[in-house]
């Protein structure tokens, strides 16, 4: 018989917000003292009420916008009840019967290419809770992570290989980082990935009877190798008769193989209710503003340069990788302008070189670099100084507002230089010769 | 209605509260009186009445994104009886997640 994966991811994001979901407590705790960061909020004191962080909502949103979802009408937190002596309280406030955001989809590609829609279930908000430290038999625990803003996004079984699974978890890890919500460093803790792994005989509708939670996996590349053994290891033991049942598997790198860690006999029983210390939220009016803040994603970034750039769409998928790229790509485009430097030089000078561009100095150099190609740079010192001192007579308002602090300003006078010498000149050195003048205050 | 044994174990298990067998039994017959007590509100009809989850009427209460002051440490671990180099201690438990 054949059989085919049936897969389904949940990822946790924590939010890079100021203060905490609930509380005003300072909400980066990377490095920090241990509860150094707590309040009676966050350490579940009696009688602490808890009061809800707008900047992380409006985040969770965009989030949710970014994923294609529907934004509810009426939202609510609840209670989620378990024991742990990671949660203060008791219970963790998360959502459940009512998420934030709903519906939504992603697109996806394996590794032949092949493009297929990974529908999202929901985005919800929630908070995280405190970090444990096991040692000598005993739990340590440290509350400045508990409550920070968490937002759980969960798909629905439509993975099919995990190749589409690493694709799925770097491009949600690309929208975090655009929509900045998050830094999502995954060794950090700060996105964390849990994959529900089972198999079915090809043909076969109905989802199988069980499905093998894979936990605590901090990569993409371990994610990837625990799926794939997974799948290996469900099919045959389905083919020897075996019957697979509900539990949860680590992955050991050293033995390259899953391993047991719970086999869920009972099923949890969190006893949700609805948070009554938090009146509902209703945030469909707030979508347009959301969206109206939301920078442009890599999916449209991408279809933007290929069409207004016209470069290829292997290069365009490159330079948006990073946003910070794209960024500097456009503006090394403008610079270029006035030495009729085409994006699409720079989009291959870029690619090809693996240049990361990021810093402005990068993007003059791509620019010089292309312009150096063609005859007559001037490289002489006197000369330019002379230039830069033309430019900077006939630019006062820059000079001015370099001196305020504006970083622009230089840009500005360096293009200036640019277009007088039609872009034969080493930038490089237009850059010390400029800064000198403007540091030493010798401008008119 | 009527707890048996089995689910007074469970609701123990859930409240992470140890129970002996004869406290079982007494906590049976004590929750299954509790449970009758409020079952009493089964007999007013509440076909057509929305549930209320909150009493307030609000809605979108939210605050900015700033940040106030926090306890100390030594305030933060204050009440408790174990302590070791800032942390809370609790005897061991495995990293389940």
């Amino acid at each position: 018989m054949k059989y085919e994966p049936v897969i389904g991811l949940e990822v946790h994001v924590e939010l890079n917000t100021k203060s905490k979901m609930f509380c005003r407590c300072f909400a980066d705790y990377f490095s920090k003292e241990p509860n150094t960061h707590t309040c009676p909020i966050c350490l579940g004191l009696p009688g602490a009420l808890p009061y809800t962080n707008k900047e992380a909502i409006t985040k969770c949103i965009q989030i949710g916008l970014a994923l294609n979802c529907k934004i509810v009408d009426l939202s609510r937190f609840e209670r989620k009840n378990y024991f742990y002596p990671d949660l203060p309280k008791g219970y963790q406030i998360s959502q459940y019967r009512w998420p934030l955001c709903v519906e939504g989809w992603l697109e996806v590609e394996d590794k032949e290419g092949n493009v297929s829609k990974i529908r999202i279930n929901r985005v919800h908000q929630e908070e995280d809770t405190g970090k444990l430290t096991h040692s000598d038999g005993q739990t340590l625990i440290d509350f400045n992570r508990s409550g920070v803003p968490l937002v759980e996004i969960v798909t629905e079984p439509d993975f099919t290989d995990p190749s589409q699974v690493k694709d799925y978890a770097k491009k949600l890890q690309q929208i975090f980082r655009y929509l900045s919500v998050s830094n999502a460093d995954m060794e950090k803790g700060d996105m964390r990935l849990e994959a529900n792994v089972s198999v079915r005989p090809v043909g076969q509708k109905e989802l199988p009877n069980y499905r093998v939670e894979l936990k605590n996996i901090n990569s993409f590349r371990f994610m990837t190798a625990a799926i794939e053994y997974e799948i290996k290891r469900q099919i045959e033991a389905l083919e020897k008769g075996e019957k697979l049942t509900q539990e949860t598997r680590g992955w050991n790198e050293d033995k390259r193989e899953t391993y047991l860690q719970r086999s869920k006999e009972e099923a949890h029983d969190y006893r949700y209710f609805p948070e009554p210390d938090l009146p509902e939220l209703k945030m469909k009016s707030e979508e347009e503003r959301v969206k109206e803040e939301m920078v442009e994603l890599p999916q449209a970034k991408m279809q933007r340069f290929v069409s207004e750039y016209g470069i290829s769409k292997q290069n365009a998928q490159v330079l948006v990788e990073l946003k910070e790229v794209g960024y500097y790509f456009e503006k090394a485009v403008k610079l270029g302008e006035a030495q009729q430097i085409k994006p699409q030089e720079l989009a291959n000078y870029i690619v090809n070189q693996k240049i990361t561009l990021a810093s402005q100095d990068q993007v003059l150099r791509a620019v010089e670099f292309i312009a150096a190609k063609r005859v007559g740079i001037i490289e002489d010192e006197a000369v330019i100084k002379k230039i830069v001192l033309e430019v900077i007579k006939k630019n006062p308002k820059s000079v001015e507002d370099y001196k305020r602090g504006k970083l622009n300003a230089l840009q500005a006078l360096i293009g200036g230089v640019m277009r007088k010498t039609q872009g034969k000149v080493n930038v490089e050195k237009v850059m010390v010769v400029l800064e000198k003048k403007l540091k030493s205050g010798d401008t008119p | 209605m009527k707890l048996n044994p089995q689910q007074v174990q469970k609701v123990a298990k859930l409240a992470n509260i140890p129970v002996s067998e004869e406290e079982v039994e007494k906590y049976s017959d004590q929750l299954s009186k509790i449970l009758d007590y409020i079952d009493q509100l089964n007999s007013v009809d509440t076909a057509g009445v929305e549930p209320t989850f909150n009493i307030t009427g609000l809605s979108n209460v939210l605050r900015d994104d700033e940040v106030g002051e926090s306890l100390s440490q030594e305030e933060a671990l204050k009440n408790t009886s174990q302590k070791k180099e800032g942390f809370f201690v609790t005897k061991g438990v495995f990293e389940e997640g």
